[in-house]
């Protein structure tokens, strides 16, 4: 029993429920907004090459965060070391955190594309941003909620 | 794929079917190899030999005559084909461990001159990571942002040297990138990640840029089609790589493990 807890990777843990999470943020605006919504394209005609760029660097490292994210979960379950509600809030801090970061930097800072292309896009703006917010903040709790486990269990064993 | 034998040929369609027959060769290869393993008593998994047929399918589908006419005239034609020969075929040829079979059939002698081959520093270097991703993907740049893509639509033996590139710096990228085959020394893991996340994002970056620009420039074919073709590359090319990124974690976790089971055995004893 002991050692199994010796094994538990609290940080690790964490971390790979992350790059899942960005990940598959990326994935669902990726395939609902852009393939089944199309609200915006992947190509808007007034980006310019280094945003092209910039897009499909981040395009690339979405990609590897999800399949690396899932193959390191399934390496630290094998080895005991996953701590299950520490992955949760990676995940959703992982959520939360790319959809806010899409959402300021790629469509307000390097203007990539719009959520929608109508005449008022604030309301648009504002969802998407509070979504993600809303995301981070299910992260932060979940891992406070995992913070109190960790003292709970310590004071037990001393 | 065996439909060669069938109707009667003129002379200009034999020649069609030459690369099927090469195709049909290399699986014919595969199983004769397979044949002699059995005899031998050596184990080999069932996965690599799917695999491997999986590959030359592919292979078979990218290189029929229908399909070959199809992309001559149309980008689109040429972009399946594009991805069926430089990013699907070669994961699944790559995952089919040809090389490892070859080493364990081969006569002695033959076989320690592919080791020898295998031991090279020019292998070394030739099958690093960057010069394969160099050749892969800046093949791709070449081809598509300078005139050459219109000089091959009327130079067939052009045509047929394109191929074969895309195919071997498909394959010879795929091999880099997955792990699977004994060498003595490879690059580690974190430099064959950083490549494929370069991979991934020039891969997509060209295509938009064939999007946004209607590239190759002067081509004979239409706005549209260009802009289909682009976008069959970009999505179609995105799930290859992330069959390929799968294929990498995948290997990782397996090695990992045994790895770790050899330590502890290890400790134990």
């Amino acid at each position: 029993m002991n050692s199994q807890k010796e094994n538990l990777n609290p940080s690790r843990s964490m971390q790979a429920g992350a790059l899942v999470g960005i990940g598959i943020m990326a994935g669902v605006d990726e395939i609902i907004f852009h393939q089944i919504l199309a609200w915006h394209h992947f190509y808007d005609g007034s980006t310019t090459e280094v945003a092209l760029l910039t897009d499909g660097l981040l395009h690339a490292a979405e990609l590897v965060a999800i399949v690396a994210g899932f193959f390191l979960l399934m390496d630290l379950r094998r080895s005991n070391a996953l701590i299950n509600i520490r992955a949760w809030a990676g995940f959703f801090l992982g959520l939360g955190g790319f959809q806010l970061f899409d959402g300021i930097v790629d469509h307000k800072v390097l203007r990539l594309h719009q959520v929608r292309y109508v005449d008022n896009l604030l309301p648009y703006d504002l969802g998407w941003n509070a979504v993600g917010l809303l995301l981070l903040l299910i992260g932060l709790f979940l891992l406070k909620k995992a913070r109190q486990s960790d003292k709970n269990s310590v004071s037990v064993a001393a | 794929m065996e439909h060669h034998s069938s109707h009667h040929l003129s002379g200009s369609s034999v020649a069609e079917w030459i690369p099927m027959l090469l195709v049909v060769t290399l699986a014919l290869g595969y199983v004769s190899a397979l044949v002699k393993l059995k005899s031998k008593d050596l184990t080999w998994s069932a996965w690599h030999s799917i695999s491997f047929g999986l590959g030359t399918g592919l292979l078979g589908i990218a290189l029929h005559p229908q399909l070959m006419q199809w992309a001559h005239h149309d980008l689109r034609g040429h972009m399946v084909q594009h991805l069926l020969l430089g990013m699907f075929a070669p994961i699944f040829l790559v995952l089919g461990a040809p090389v490892t079979l070859a080493l364990k059939t081969l006569p002695v002698k033959v076989a320690r001159g592919v080791t020898a081959i295998l031991r090279s520093k020019v292998f070394y270097l030739f099958s690093h990571p960057v010069v394969a991703l160099l050749l892969n993907i800046g093949g791709m740049y070449i081809l598509y942002l300078t005139p050459l893509y219109n000089v091959s639509l009327t130079q067939p033996w052009l045509h047929y040297i394109i191929h074969l590139h895309f195919l071997l710096a498909g394959y010879l990228f795929c091999w880099s990138m997955i792990g699977l085959e004994p060498v003595p020394q490879r690059p580690g893991l974190r430099v064959r990640i950083f490549v494929l996340f370069l991979n991934i994002a020039l891969h997509a970056f060209l295509s938009k840029l064939m999007y946004a620009y209607l590239l190759p420039h002067n081509s004979p074919h239409p706005e549209e089609q260009i802009r289909e073709a682009a976008k069959l590359m970009y999505y179609w090319g995105d799930l290859s790589e992330l069959l390929l990124t799968i294929a990498l974690f995948a290997l990782w976790y397996q090695k990992r493990h045994r790895s770790k089971n050899q330590i502890s055995s290890l400790s134990v004893s």
